[in-house]
């Protein structure tokens, strides 16, 4: 696995195929835990954090388990399940070691679970063929993705709320799908990004 | 048909595997919590105001169990609360003391405006504009409202461009006191009249020429006041809720009709 793959890979998962702006992968809690920077931060820390540990733990059972025994047809439900496991697992283990993470992520930790980004790229993993390295560098820079769009979004909604002169019509969930769509096409000027 | 089973079986054993595994772990990084944290939060108002000074409603109710905080924090419950959490605790209930919210501001539209405004119509933000707002009275209120929108109890509201609180709605939550740019408003005993609604503690003259409303530091309330519950500081009057007794002399010599008492109590006079 060469660094140019890696940053190929990288950039593609943050700018160019955005999970949220251009695969529209997790719009569920891009809009629901939105409405505040911190808690913006937080939920896209932690969907990082399981989609790094989901893709290197999906990539051990599809490579390990599914393919030796032509089960491929099963992976979606196999992704489910590690997943949800795992996921489980994390608020466990963070409840009792870092119980202040904890408290910072509070509900949106089982949230992940059914995160369709998180199960995006798992399978994305799967259909690209990529090898160990690449699902992990896939997993994390795409939960960066996540991170930095719903930081964004979440900064604009706030100063959506504070200053701007909307119409009654369109206060509270109208303008921020309608910022949302903006976000969108504001990305989609990546996607003539080559690189190397 | 092999195939089928195998699959029922990887997955079975998967499923059984991480299930295995969570068991095993639930037992591992197990926390013990004590039961009565939840009991003490249903007590408790539930409208995660802060006012109590902890983050929320449950992080309160953690520290009454964990760390013996005191139990009168929580306005919104008020002695109701108080006396269900005293049960789950075992310890005495106390007598708590409800307060509200005061704006010690009257001037609004009563009071000059220097420029006209044309920003965001926040306070926190008019409130760093140049000399501190539109007002004159670089102290009073600005009255766009900030208090307002965050009390979540819908106790406050601007009136004649002042904010005015509701005693009856306000739970004595602080959010609004520790929004208003210009700490104006503080909390009072519930029922308490008389309290002085101004906080310009510029010299009688300077006073005057921005506002008609605001106190001069004329100290005629201090004078006459039977209780010696009111003094002038730093050119404002300022009563003692714990001397005052009611008996409404202050208000009635009061020459900028500043202080509102509509239920003083006249016989209280007679006790120098």
């Amino acid at each position: 696995m060469s660094l140019t793959g890696i940053v190929s890979i990288a950039l593609g998962a943050i700018l160019i195929e955005n999970f949220i702006f251009s695969q529209f992968l997790g719009i569920c809690p891009f809009l629901g835990v939105s409405r505040k920077v911190d808690t913006a931060l937080g939920m896209g820390l932690a969907v990082t954090f399981v989609m790094a540990l989901a893709s290197v733990f999906c990539w051990l059972v599809n490579t390990l388990l599914l393919v030796p025994l032509n089960l491929t047809y099963m992976q979606t439900v196999a992704y489910i399940l590690v997943i949800a496991a795992l996921v489980q697992f994390v608020e466990m283990f963070l409840k009792k070691s870092i119980p202040g993470l904890y408290q910072a992520l509070g509900i949106y930790l089982p949230l992940i679970t059914t995160n369709c980004a998180v199960l995006g790229v798992v399978l994305l993993n799967t259909q690209k063929n990529y090898d160990f390295l690449s699902s992990l560098v896939y997993g994390v820079t795409g939960g960066i993705g996540f991170l930095v769009a719903i930081v964004l979004f979440a900064s604009v909604r706030e100063r959506l709320d504070l200053t701007a002169d909307c119409p009654r019509s369109f206060e509270g969930f109208p303008i921020a799908l309608i910022s949302a769509g903006l976000l969108a096409l504001a990305f989609m000027g990546f996607s003539g990004l080559k690189v190397f | 048909m092999t195939n089928v089973w195998l699959a029922v079986a990887v997955l079975g054993g998967l499923g059984a595997f991480f299930g295995l595994l969570l068991a095993i772990s639930s037992k591992v990084f197990y926390v013990k919590t004590d039961e009565r944290i939840e009991k003490v939060a249903s007590c408790l108002n539930g409208a995660n105001c802060g006012g109590c000074g902890y983050a929320g409603c449950s992080a309160y109710a953690a520290a009454i169990v964990e760390d013996g905080a005191p139990i009168d924090r929580c306005t919104p419950a008020g002695q109701e609360g108080v006396k269900g959490i005293a049960a789950i605790m075992g310890v005495e209930a106390v007598e708590m003391q409800r307060m509200v919210a005061f704006v010690r501001c009257s001037g609004g539209d009563k009071a000059q405006v220097k420029y006209a405004y044309n920003g965001l119509q926040d306070c926190t933000v008019a409130a760093q504009a140049i000399g501190g707002g539109q007002r004159s009275c670089a102290y009073g209120c600005l009255g766009f409202g900030s208090c307002v929108a965050a009390c979540r109890f819908g106790a406050l509201s601007i009136v004649d461009g002042v904010a005015k609180v509701d005693p009856e709605k306000c739970q004595g939550c602080k959010a609004c006191v520790e929004t208003c740019p210009k700490h104006l408003i503080d909390l009072i005993p519930y029922g308490f009249e008389g309290a002085v609604p101004c906080a310009n503690t510029d010299k009688g003259g300077i006073t005057r020429k921005v506002c008609e409303s605001g106190c001069l530091g004329c100290h005629l309330c201090e004078k006459f006041c039977p209780h010696n519950a009111i003094h002038v500081v730093d050119n404002l009057s300022v009563k003692d809720y714990s001397k005052c007794q009611n008996c409404g002399i202050c208000a009635e010599k009061c020459p900028r009709k500043l202080i509102y008492m509509p239920h003083m109590d006249v016989s209280k006079r007679t006790t120098a």
